[in-house]
């Protein structure tokens, strides 16, 4: 293994569009697995296939083309649940399977079912251009800040939303907030991980960190380490063993978090045992 | 100066930590609301006024709408007819909400395996107050401090909210209400669930915020026999307002026709 990974220049901008991507992908997750909104992540990640293909028939930026398409889903998922038309999970299912079906419908137009899907798909760090490191670093900054600027209404509202709502705090734009945040994250999470395994990278960090039973900003910045970890390991790992780099990263985070779970669940016997 | 004034600074043992209330001042009027679910009415035709520094408790059996009123009066839920003012405003205008404070029945609204600590709980209460776009500074963290102390639950700041006995829970959220310094307290169902000592102990906290902070308390409770004995008024609530009365009124007026006939089968006093 005497290759030196930063003398290629896809693998360093890999690593860094997959270390931003690492720092928001929780930091927008632990309000969705808080409520109950986990699939949110998957729906809209199809949902930007979609939009890719779009962009792949008009010969746009792709990335640009499902950043629209999945804020605008965002609008008709979040009122389809509110008005309780239908149930929430079925308005999520409508949205999967539709977004799915105008994607193959719009990728068999556009002649576009080559390898360049297949790195959609399941991502690929390979094909991350320089310009690519510059939206998502764009997007992310912008992110960052809208997650700052509501952090508190974003917990009380995921703690307890009748009362935040009670306190005076607009639920109803926060929830589309929240929404739109993820459609932004989604799509930024294409390159590196790709549409099927987005929802891991949302996911699995947090319900690891709540394994550990830490209180706020400690579950976000113990997601944080397992996230950018599992991201930068997965893309040396895959390197040089020739491997998808989003199946290694998600798979390091499935390791992590079962150790967590078993070292946790070990640690609660004992304690209950001395008690 | 009112008699009532007069009478508070010569009972109590520590006058100027009292707040003064005039309880004259219409503080909340509930005027002729009537709410519907969709199938017949829930709510019909109540009028109800709460004054400054009232305690009301605000009784009735099973499904009689006393949480629907709350929620209509906290603006949760729109009355399909009448309207509620809240400090002379109408609820739709009304843009103080810091200056209520809202403690929900607990066991629905909340995730025990939620990763807060009690203080990040507490702070929450200030979150309404501070408005969009503004972070929390040493001033809330300061308040939060205090309202935790004003519960007996300061040493418990860093535990996980979830590792709290149920009453322990319950004086957090009190304390998170207590944080936006409200001027006013909702509380639903606040003792369903707990141990008698709890409840005492619930309920000393009660006075305490009644009487020396002079906060004005609102609380749904099904429990009329323990609530007789703490609140300064009682309304009975079955769909329509069946009594508003203070609780000797109330035991002195003893049946309430066959509506309120649940309520009279626990006076034991």
């Amino acid at each position: 293994m005497d290759i030196n990974i930063f003398q290629y220049g896809f693998m360093v901008r890999g690593l860094e569009a997959g270390v931003i991507v690492a720092l928001i992908a929780p930091a927008i997750g632990i309000f969705l697995v808080l409520r109950r909104y986990s699939l949110i992540a998957d729906t809209l990640a199809h949902v930007s296939l979609a939009g890719i293909a779009l962009g792949l028939l008009l010969g746009l930026n792709p990335i640009f083309t499902a950043v629209g398409l999945t804020s605008l889903s965002t609008i008709g998922i979040e009122r389809l649940r509110t008005t309780k038309k239908v149930y929430g999970e079925s308005s999520l299912a409508l949205f999967l399977s539709g977004s799915l079906a105008v994607a193959v419908i719009l990728l068999s137009l556009a002649n576009g079912l080559n390898t360049n899907l297949f790195s959609y798909l399941f991502g690929s760090i390979v094909t991350v251009t320089m310009s690519d490191v510059y939206t998502i670093l764009t997007l992310s900054c912008i992110v960052s800040l809208i997650l700052c600027i509501f952090y508190k209404e974003l917990i009380y509202i995921s703690f307890d939303e009748e009362a935040a709502k009670a306190s005076g705090i607009p639920t109803r734009l926060i929830n589309y907030i929240l929404i739109l945040l993820t459609a932004l994250v989604v799509t930024l999470s294409i390159p590196i991980v790709g549409i099927l395994l987005i929802s891991a990278l949302v996911v699995i960090p947090i319900i690891s960190a709540l394994q550990l039973k830490k209180g706020f900003s400690s579950t976000i910045m113990i997601a944080e380490c397992i996230s950018v970890f599992s991201v930068i390991f997965g893309i040396i790992v895959s390197f040089y063993w020739n491997l998808s780099t989003g199946g290694t990263i998600v798979l390091t985070m499935l390791a992590l978090f079962i150790m967590i779970l078993f070292f946790t669940s070990k640690k609660k016997r004992i304690s209950s045992n001395i008690t | 100066m009112t008699t009532q004034e007069n009478e508070q600074r010569e009972t109590s043992p520590r006058p100027s930590s009292i707040k003064r209330v005039d309880h004259t001042k219409k503080i909340i009027e509930v005027i002729d609301v009537s709410f519907s679910y969709g199938n017949g009415d829930a709510l019909s035709g109540i009028t109800l006024d709460v004054h400054d520094g009232d305690y009301l408790g605000l009784v009735g059996p099973n499904g009689a709408g006393k949480t629907t009123l709350l929620k209509i009066m906290l603006g949760l839920l729109l009355p399909t007819k009448g309207q509620v003012k809240i400090f002379g405003q109408e609820l739709k205008k009304f843009k103080q909400w810091s200056d209520i404070g809202y403690v929900p029945q607990k066991a629905t609204n909340f995730d025990p395996n939620f990763p807060a600590t009690v203080k990040e709980v507490v702070l929450m209460g200030r979150y309404g107050r501070k408005g969009l776009f503004r972070q929390i500074n040493k001033e809330d963290e300061n308040a939060a401090e205090k309202a935790l102390k004003e519960v007996g639950m300061n040493e418990y700041e860093n535990r996980l909210i979830g590792d709290l006995s149920g009453g322990q829970q319950q004086r957090v959220f009190i304390a998170r209400a207590l944080a936006g310094e409200p001027k006013i307290i909702f509380l639903d169902e606040p003792t369903s669930g707990v141990d008698t000592k709890t409840q005492n102990e619930f309920y000393e906290i009660m006075k305490k915020l009644n009487q020396e902070l002079g906060l004005t308390l609102i609380l749904v409770s099904h429990d009329i026999k323990k609530i007789m004995g703490e609140v300064m008024h009682v309304a009975c609530v079955d769909k329509t307002l069946v009594c508003h009365e203070t609780p000797e009124e109330y035991l002195k007026n003893g049946l309430h026709g066959d509506v309120m006939g649940f309520i009279s089968h626990h006076h034991e006093i």
